[in-house]
């Protein structure tokens, strides 16, 4: 690390088949991964999923068992944590309790004997809007306040690559909301490259250029926010970015535009460029949001239709009413309807008929058979735990 | 500005305490006042007084305010109490040395293997179930002359051949640095027990080499237990008159203020010089300690 300098503009990094076993289990399993210079970057799973080990491999705080750690072309894997050019903005703040806030901010500036670091640091606090605060101490902070210092203390390096461990975590739903939206314009102002892990989906899709989603020490997916809610790879994916009603479903015909497969005795098609499987027994896919209620059977040319199926759940949620559609043969569909008129459009136990855009439906590129290995983290705790957190920021906004 | 001036300082002394005059609190408080007014107070103006006596005849004293007693006693006393100083000094910085090591060891280390950490720390203690006396007696035959140890350093040539190891400022240094150490370390050791290592991470993030971060974290975050442990040994062994005895590790040039007083008050019966030297110590130490704790600054960590 060049001291007296800062990094020129932000870093690229790149993961080369990295590994990492702990006594008794596997964390990564033979990574790959390469995040653009200047790009806000999102590592999306669950508890568990070796998204913090990732991060604090890349900070050095961990050695990998196999592989490559490159940043800015640079081979970093045997270096110190406090010879490798990235900060961290720790889940814990980790600010010293010892110290000013002020002092704080400077420390890795004096480390680097860069000139006038009071100076710049009081320029980072005030980035944040915490330069009023520089004399007090960290635990004189509340927990917002404490998360900003964090991040000053970060930035004002100008790392080549920012890590950011789960910041949002401790903080509550608004205070999230201000932070994530301050979070990605102080990334636009100084053009560092973020590497954000969170276990939140609407985090990493609202803040992320990019987001790999990942699972059991693993990336199963990796794209833009809308990429990957559109048109999710696994099964994995598709639950744990937003909710899906995925079937089971054998392909029946390929006309080389479109794929017909059975479902429920009924001919479902999909583009082809939108299924990751043609042939065989596939997975295909329907968003909630995107299928309309019909209460009489329609046929409507170019439209996927389903039914009937009896609604065996309605519960509203303000902006949208979720109903539970029971359909004979492929089991409960999930359907938000937007709340245009006063009340549920059909009632609980009505015959209904479910339809929607072939260019909506997706087919996974997992096999059917495989989908027993993901059963655990898609419980229905976990998904009622989801729809409630969006059930409750759909409140906040309305 | 503003807020960080009224935050720091202000709240305490604006919200007053709600006075309740509590009988139970009376009550609760009585063994303890009358237990400090009966064995700290009563002693405390009881060799004040005698210090300022003056002697009728040999050995028989009279109230007086003869304060020549303490211009005498600093007189002939001064190499000791300097000596009482600058050893209870070394010591101290000896066995803050040893400990601290020791101390970050099981604390930090050690802290995956409770187990472990709980086995270290009752051997840190285990020397406690020996008397003090023993112990010191035994290190007096490990260091005398016929010794494994003496007669090996004689024979390497470190020591020359007519050379004592006991009787000498380095015994009673020695002593008084191993009689002392577990008082250092557990203080350091509950400190650091409770160090979060993220700090640690977190200074090594921002371009901390492990010294820098251990001068600029670890230190100031272990202040309490420096202060303690350092206030633990520097006490007792400013005032410690069983190494510097020439019963034990000590000879005839090393003898300490605590020396001082016990020969004073058992076998010379000078009663006022005693008691003199007892209050000159006394405010030495709280002289020194009162410095070494401001200038510390550890209120806001303890």
């Amino acid at each position: 690390m060049a001291r007296g300098v800062f990094a020129e503009a932000g870093a690229d990094l790149r993961l080369e088949s990295i590994s990492k076993r702990f006594p008794g289990f596997t964390a990564i399993e033979r990574l790959d991964l390469t995040i653009p210079a200047g790009s806000f970057f999102a590592l999306l799973g669950p508890s568990g999923c070796g998204k913090t080990t990732t991060l604090r491999l890349v900070a050095g705080l961990e050695e990998p068992t196999t592989g490559q750690i490159l940043i800015g072309g640079k081979d970093v894997t045997r270096t110190k944590s406090f010879q490798r050019p990235v900060n961290t903005v720790f889940q814990s703040y980790a600010l010293f309790p010892h110290m000013t806030v002020l002092e704080n901010v400077a420390f890795g500036l004096r480390r680097r004997r860069i000139s006038d670091p009071v100076g710049k640091a009081h320029e980072a606090l005030r980035l944040v809007e915490l330069d009023h605060l520089a004399a007090r101490r960290p635990g004189q902070l509340s927990g917002g306040q404490q998360q900003r210092v964090a991040l000053a203390r970060a930035v004002v390096n100008r790392p080549a690559l920012l890590l950011l461990d789960e910041p949002l975590g401790a903080l509550d739903l608004k205070l999230r909301r201000q932070m994530q939206i301050e979070l990605k314009s102080i990334q636009t102002e100084v053009g560092l490259t973020f590497v954000h892990v969170t276990h939140d989906q609407e985090e990493a899709m609202t803040m992320a250029d990019t987001v790999a989603v990942m699972n059991k020490g693993s990336i199963e997916q990796m794209g833009t926010p809308e990429e990957l809610y559109e048109l999710p790879a696994t099964v994995f994916v598709a639950n744990f970015l937003g909710q899906s009603n995925l079937f089971v479903a054998p392909v029946r015909s390929d006309d080389g535009t479109t794929i017909t497969v059975e479902l429920a005795g009924r001919r479902v098609s999909i583009p082809k460029k939108r299924a990751q499987r043609h042939t065989g027994e596939v997975t295909v896919g329907v968003r909630p949001e995107k299928m309309l209620l019909h209460s009489t059977e329609v046929s409507v040319a170019g439209k996927n239709v389903i039914g009937p199926g009896r609604v065996i759940d309605v519960s509203f949620s303000g902006v949208s009413t979720q109903y539970l559609v029971e359909v004979a043969g492929i089991g409960v569909i999930v359907v938000f309807a937007q709340n245009m008129a006063f009340g549920p459009v059909v009632g609980l136990g009505d015959a209904v008929w479910v339809s929607w855009n072939p260019e909506h439906t997706f087919v996974l590129a997992d096999k059917p058979e495989e989908q027993e290995r993901f059963a655990d983290d898609t419980d229905t705790s976990a998904l009622a735990a989801q729809t409630r957190e969006r059930l409750i920021t759909e409140l906040e906004e309305a | 500005m503003a807020f960080a001036a009224f935050s720091t300082a202000t709240p305490t002394q604006q919200e007053v305490a709600p006075k309740r005059k509590s009988v139970i609190a009376l009550v609760l408080l009585l063994p303890g006042i009358l237990y400090l007014v009966l064995f700290f107070l009563v002693p405390l103006v009881s060799l004040v007084i005698t210090s300022f006596e003056t002697q009728v005849d040999v050995g028989i004293y009279a109230y007086a305010f003869n304060w020549q007693n303490y211009v005498d006693s600093i007189a002939e006393y001064w190499p000791q109490i300097i000596r009482s100083f600058v050893y209870a000094i070394i010591a101290t910085v000896c066995a803050l040395l040893i400990s601290y090591p020791l101390a970050y060891f099981i604390g930090v280390k050690v802290r995956r293997w409770p187990l472990l950490q709980n086995l270290m720390v009752t051997l840190v203690i285990a020397p406690f179930f020996i008397s003090f006396l023993l112990r010191t007696l035994a290190w007096k035959q490990m260091l005398s002359d016929d010794s494994f140890i003496t007669s090996s350093l004689k024979a390497l040539s470190i020591l020359p051949p007519d050379a004592h190891l006991t009787g000498t400022a380095f015994s009673v240094v020695f002593g008084l640095t191993y009689n002392f150490i577990p008082f250092m370390t557990l203080p350091l050791y509950t400190t650091l027990e409770r160090l979060d290592t993220r700090y640690l991470e977190a200074g090594s993030d921002l371009y901390a080499n492990a010294w820098t971060t251990f001068r600029k974290v670890t230190i100031p975050l272990s202040m309490p237990g420096i202060v303690s442990g350092t206030l633990l040994t520097f006490i007792p062994a400013a005032g410690d008159y069983i190494n510097a005895s020439q019963d034990f590790l000590g000879g005839a040039d090393t003898s300490m203020i605590g020396n001082v007083i016990e020969s004073n008050f058992l076998v010379l019966q000078n009663y006022p010089t005693a008691a003199a030297m007892s209050i000159v110590l006394m405010v030495v130490i709280l002289g020194l300690v009162g410095f070494y704790v401001k200038r510390s600054g550890t209120e806001d960590l303890l």
